[in-house]
């Protein structure tokens, strides 16, 4: 656990000077470091140390403030820092996500690991290489200008036998040097450095791919996850959530689990646990407990009935995300008016396995031991809602279940500290798999609604696109405060719902245009189960299903191919690369969709296009889909897909991220729905929240990476996903004329929508 | 309480047990520490909890640990060790195949099951092998060239 860093750091201190003199083979005068200091300074946004050291036989150690969520990322990290001190990949450890060790970079989110934390500790690096050749100069008896480093030796250029290692100059010691520090914290952290970073055609690693690092643990089952921590004296426990939402504990009978070895009741104010000294015990009187609930009629409308109350719901606020023109204008030229909706589901994070976490909170110290995607903002969670100072509470990021945005893992490690405060002994909390989908923070649902006005021949000359929904932070993805957790809701923190959706804006140009979002208010406003938060790609499915489909209906609409329809309104060159190469590489024939020629067959094929940008990445995604009229199954059967990241760390690892993400967001589009009934949601396992199996994936997907070492790096962890239903939609539309307008696309939906024609 | 002898990875492990309807998983996790396999449902759904007993993959969330003495146990860890990896293991790596890796006990076990009674499957009859297995993170099509590179390899 990354508590051996920390003693394995104290460990190497104490014997720097002996491992030092068994290592060297230079001059005496480098028999030990002396430059820099013995200890490490405060993990402080100026400090140099606070990003990057050097270990005493000469390992660069970079302190990530983020997270790998599965990705890869600690290989991406360690190749980019590599690159800018110039050491072999191997030389370069990663500490991620540890509040002790280091800065608080935001952890996971909007999947900026790479150009932000990744960029940042390339920048100092850089510093650090800097640093380390100005180190080397006097002692090599050279200006700073004629040395160089190669793998962890500076050097002369002129003589490579004139040489001291990295080890030699601060192994073990610290630089206590300042970095240009913005003052700020999580994703809003910056810092500059005073030298510039390598070039494109210099990179030795940058742009390799390396294997990454994490996946033999995996692979041998010795990699240890969240849930095998194991403390002296440590409870299990498992929370008690009612069978309707929003009702609190009345009665509790403990003498209902009187049978169960070493089972006890915590119950505090309106949190409700069992714990036990064995894990199975736990488990065992979580279900036997009897309980009495509190009368509560939530008076949900039922996911069959979500969209319709959603568009007769009041708007809270409604945010303007671009305008151009007037819209209204444009209508009033139009000689004719385009109007479609499109609906999107509540989906789950639902995490293969079910939050878990470990804390440790005695003596007005905690430490917390999850899996969280934020373990900072975590930490500061528990402090507020134990009345700790922040500093007192040390956060441990452990590699755990993959969690797709803010799922439940916040929840849980907020319950273990409320648990292990209480009872003065380690706690260990581990969600059973109906919390894991029932009681994960959602993705919200929306309605979506396009109007396009075109003139006489045909140009799109207004265009208007709202998406109405949930907040998409009712609960804060941030999940900082105590009122952003179930255990805060329960413990009576007052609730700070923020009131925030945002549509991403969309790169085609029009005349008049407006893209817009409509906020309605939450079902329930505390402990809810549908409460809503940021779900993988929060910008992108639930928007883009419609803004996509709705683009390739007004392309029918004007008898116009979709890639033309789409190339005529996008005027940057990345964008219209993005589109362009995805349907090269796909081999797409030019015609207005849909296809005249398959109206008798009982299977017809389509093909269909989507496009986004995202912050600095550009993505087309092409689909072939088989339809089988009389049953509505759909065969995915190709995908191909364009993607422009700028700069690539790891072409082998980038390119399974899209693969993998592909998949996933394909169990979005095909079987996702969170169902729910008047009471409470009733998809509780993966029978009533079926996902995608290995017997329906696409049958082929093919990434075709499009190369800008020039450009900064941008992200690639949920960019792609967001295009799958819209492509597999329009794929379907190309196939038989019929337009489908709610997702997940199951069967008997998509039979549904042929037979309505 | 009883006492229960078990042979996990290879070697014998004697566990006292208060109730012989615990299931396996807890064993191996609470009594004999081990870090694999892992709590995915708990409704035999998912695979998470995958290990071999004799050979065959089961689900140890659904399986009473009484159920087993007596029977070979392997878990991911005792199938092979990177010093001496199974085919399988040397495929998934080969194959960059996981992300976050939760879910892989019974994706490996499964796969390694199906090569040992049939050493050269088709696509179809690894699919109706590997069906009932659940992954998150989208893995499924790598899993799939996993096993086809190993079953290349025997």
């Amino acid at each position: 656990m990354p508590s051996t860093e920390v003693l394995s750091r104290r460990a190497f201190l104490t014997s720097t000077g002996a491992l030092l003199v068994s290592l060297s083979t230079t001059p005496e005068w480098a028999a030990a470091a002396t430059n820099g200091v013995a200890t490490r300074p405060p993990v402080t946004g100026d400090q140099l140390d606070s990003y990057i050291t050097i270990d005493p036989d000469g390992t660069v150690v970079a302190y990530y403030g983020k997270i790998d969520g599965g990705q890869g990322l600690g290989t991406a990290i360690a190749q980019m820092v590599a690159e800018e001190i110039d050491v072999a990949f191997e030389r370069v450890r990663v500490v991620m996500g540890d509040s002790a060790l280091t800065l608080d970079m935001g952890g996971a989110s909007a999947a900026i690991g790479v150009s932000h934390g990744g960029m940042m500790l390339r920048r100092t690096a850089a510093e650090a290489r800097r640093l380390l050749i100005e180190m080397a100069a006097p002692k090599l008896g050279l200006a700073a200008d004629q040395l160089t480093v190669t793998e962890g030796v500076v050097h002369a250029i002129a003589d490579a036998k004139q040489r001291v290692s990295y080890a030699e100059l601060i192994g073990g010691r610290y630089f206590d040097s300042k970095v240009t520090w913005n003052g700020k914290t999580s994703s809003q952290l910056a810092v500059e450095v005073k030298v510039p970073l390598k070039k494109p055609d210099e990179f030795k690693i940058i742009g390799q791919s390396f294997p990454r690092r994490d996946l033999a643990g995996k692979v041998f089952g010795t990699l240890e996850m969240v849930n095998d921590v194991r403390l002296p004296g440590m409870l299990h426990a498992r929370m008690i959530r009612p069978t309707v939402a929003g009702a609190v504990p009345v009665t509790v009978d403990e003498a209902s689990i009187k049978d169960v070895p070493g089972a006890k009741v915590v119950w505090i104010k309106d949190l409700l646990a069992v714990v036990a000294e064995k894990e199975w015990n736990a488990v065992k009187a979580a279900r036997n407990l009897k309980v009495t609930w509190s009368d509560s009629k939530p008076n949900f409308p039922g996911h069959d009935k979500l969209h319709e109350h959603i568009r007769k719901a009041p708007v809270i606020k409604r945010g303007i995300q671009r305008e151009n023109g007037s819209v209204e204008e444009g209508l009033k030229q139009a000689v004719r008016v385009i109007e479609g909706e499109y609906e999107y589901p509540t989906q789950s994070h639902s995490s293969i396995g079910p939050a878990c976490a470990v804390a440790d909170v005695r003596g007005g110290e905690a430490t917390i031991w999850t899996s969280t995607q934020k373990p900072y903002d975590s930490a500061a969670c528990v402090a507020e809602l134990l009345g700790l100072p922040r500093e007192k509470v040390r956060a441990i990021w452990m590699f755990g279940t993959g969690s797709y945005g803010r799922n439940d893992q916040g929840d849980a490690t907020a319950d273990a500290a409320v648990l292990s405060k209480h009872l003065g002994r380690p706690v260990r909390v581990q969600y059973m798999r109906h919390e894991g989908i029932a009681w994960d923070p959602k993705g919200t649902a929306a309605v979506n609604t396009g109007r396009a006005g075109l003139d006489a021949s045909g140009k799109v000359i207004a265009y208007e696109y709202i998406s109405k929904a949930f907040s998409r932070t009712d609960t804060n993805t941030r999940e900082s405060r105590a009122s952003d957790v179930l255990a805060g809701h329960l413990l009576g923190f007052p609730l700070k719902p923020d009131h925030s959706f945002e549509i991403p804006v969309a790169s085609y140009t029009f005349d008049h245009g407006r893209l817009g979002w409509d906020i309605i208010p939450p079902l329930l406003d505390r402990a809810s189960p549908l409460r809503t938060t940021h779900l993988r790609d929060p910008f992108g499915p639930p928007i883009l299903f419609g803004s996509e489909s709705f683009m390739d209906e007004v392309a029918a609409a004007t008898n116009t191919d979709p890639v033309d329809f789409r190339l005529q309104y996008l005027k940057e060159p990345r964008d219209r690369d993005a589109v362009r190469i995805a349907a090269e590489h796909y081999g797409w024939q030019k015609r207005p969709s849909p296809r005249d020629d398959q109206k008798d067959n009982d299977v017809a094929v389509g093909r269909g296009i989507a496009f986004r940008r995202h912050f600095a990445t550009f993505i087309a995604l092409v689909a072939e889909v088989r339809v089988h009229r009389k049953t509505g199954k759909l065969d995915l059967v190709r995908y191909v897909c364009a993607h422009d990241v700028g700069m690539i760390v790891n072409p082998e690892t980038l390119k399974h991220v899209i693969d993998r993400q592909l998949v996933y967001g394909t169990s979005r589009a095909m079987l996702e729905e969170v169902r729910f009934d008047q009471n409470m949601v009733t998809s509780v396992d993966w029978l009533t929240y079926p996902v995608l199996h290995i017997d329906s994936i696409p049958e082929n997907i093919e990434i075709v990476l499009i190369k800008r070492p020039e450009a900064a790096p941008s992200g690639a962890a949920e960019m792609a996903l967001g295009l799958v239903p819209a492509a597999i939609g329009n794929a379907v539309f190309d196939a038989t004329g019929v337009r489908l307008r709610r997702v997940p696309f199951t069967p008997e939906r998509v039979k549904a929508a042929l037979e309505r024609v | 309480m009883a006492q229960l002898t078990l042979m996990v990875d290879g070697r014998t492990r004697a566990i006292e047990v208060d109730d012989p309807d615990m299931p396996l998983l807890y064993t191996l996790r609470d009594e004999l520490q081990l870090n694999n396999p892992r709590f995915g449902c708990g409704l035999g759904q998912c695979g998470a909890c995958t290990v071999q007993v004799d050979g065959h993959a089961v689900r140890s969330c659904i399986t009473p640990v009484t159920s087993v003495t007596g029977k070979r146990i392997t878990t991911l860890a005792g199938l092979g060790t990177p010093d001496k990896p199974h085919r399988i293991q040397s495929a998934w790596i080969e194959e960059q195949v996981n992300q976050c890796g939760y879910c892989i006990n019974g994706w490996i076990l499964t796969a390694a099951e199906l090569l040992d009674r049939n050493p050269h499957p088709t696509d179809a009859e690894i699919k109706e092998a590997l069906k009932d297995l659940m992954c998150r993170c989208g893995t499924h099509g790598a899993a799939l060239r996993a096993v086809k590179r190993a079953a290349q390899q025997a």
